[in-house]
């Protein structure tokens, strides 16, 4: 799949750049988690979107979703879990899927939970990020998995369905990996359980774990007044750049974002 | 040209290689597809320096098994049949020439 610009995130930044992309003749398409995950969606009203008063984050989400498609917005509902840009080409792993675009925003929203013991030491060695990815490579083996992302539990019911023999942890407090060379148990809130594998399952990836040299301030995204990040044809907008966390900042910054990716592609193509 | 590995030939070919790298993937793997044409690249790049190989893990399950691959894309590199760096995951393309570069 190839495309001028893929957007990271469904949220009002990403939608918001999708329609600004396509009112300039680009091809879009928007990774992301179902609408019903997004932060948004759960939000009883929100009263300070000019115009748009008294509306439930629903009823935004709506709004802003249908605007996009009707622009010829293209969606794909997924996590993408790695990002690498080779040649003058971004390249985005999601789940089984591949997508290819000249240039990416990233608007991911607020990329939260932290790392526990072990996570990172046994990266690769036992825990994964990605069920559809490494699950075969565990096959009639005992995993556990952490779900803290809406949509973790039907990964799980994937991995069983493979079958691999799955315990479920719903969003754990606390946890650690332990093993030797490889993962041989997991202690989540107290309980040890003994397993070959980890799948910890966020609802984002961090953008430093995303794209590795990505200069970031505070936890958010550097970006310059284009809303360009220190990446050549990355973007970030929303969010995911810093407070205010709220629609109007994450519509007016995806806009922006989108406008300055269409002029970057025109430099570049 | 990238070698596609069989569990049969695969010491074999690796042994005698100074310095190989093998690229173990599935085709149900999207972070391995985008992979792919970098591995290529990198064929091309070290022609007739590096043996550069890619093993199937569907298809040759005993090699990811005594490679100990956990999760895919994982990129070893060999020399003389000995393992001596690991990459596991998506990186940049620098690593994977900084791989081999050190040990050519």
């Amino acid at each position: 799949m190839l495309y001028d610009v893929a957007v990271i995130g469904g949220g009002p930044a990403g939608l918001s750049a999708a329609v600004n992309l396509r009112a300039r003749g680009k091809t879009v398409l928007v990774i992301s988690n179902p609408p019903e995950d997004n932060p948004l969606w759960k939000a009883e009203r929100v009263d300070n979107h000019l115009g748009l008063p008294a509306l439930t984050g629903q009823e935004m989400m709506d709004t802003f979703r249908s605007h996009a498609a009707a622009a010829g917005t293209e969606f794909m509902e997924g996590k993408v879990l790695n990002a690498a840009q080779y040649g003058d080409m971004w390249y985005l792993g999601v789940g089984m899927e591949m997508v290819e675009a000249s240039a990416v925003i990233l608007a991911a929203g607020v990329a939260r939970g932290r790392k526990f013991p072990g996570e990172e030491e046994f990266l690769g060695r036992g825990v994964s990020y990605c069920a559809t990815c490494d699950g075969m490579l565990y096959r009639e083996r005992p995993v556990a998995v952490l779900g803290y992302s809406d949509s973790a539990r039907r990964e799980a019911d994937f991995l069983r369905e493979i079958g691999c023999q799955v315990t479920y942890f719903h969003r754990p407090r606390t946890y650690e990996i332990r093993g030797g060379q490889t993962v041989t148990s997991v202690v989540c809130d107290g309980e040890e359980l003994s397993v070959d594998g980890v799948f910890v399952l966020r609802p984002t990836v961090a953008p430093t774990e995303l794209f590795p040299g990505l200069a970031v301030e505070k936890g958010y995204v550097l970006v310059d007044r284009q809303m360009q990040t220190n990446l050549p044809g990355l973007f970030a907008a929303g969010d995911c750049t810093g407070a205010p966390l709220q629609v109007s900042k994450a519509v007016g910054e995806g806009l922006v974002a989108g406008q300055s990716a269409a002029k970057w592609l025109d430099a570049h193509k | 040209m990238v070698k596609h590995f069989k569990t049969a030939e695969f010491d074999a070919a690796v042994d005698a290689a100074p310095l190989a790298l093998v690229d173990f993937w599935a085709d149900w793997c999207g972070p391995c597809r985008m992979l792919a044409p970098l591995v290529d690249q990198l064929a091309g790049d070290y022609e007739g320096k590096v043996l550069v190989g890619k093993v199937n893990v569907d298809q040759e399950p005993e090699l990811a098994r005594r490679f100990g691959v956990m999760s895919i894309p994982t990129v070893v590199v060999l020399k003389n049949g000995q393992e001596v760096d690991r990459l596991v995951g998506v990186r940049p393309a620098p690593a994977f020439k900084a791989a081999l570069d050190k040990h050519l």
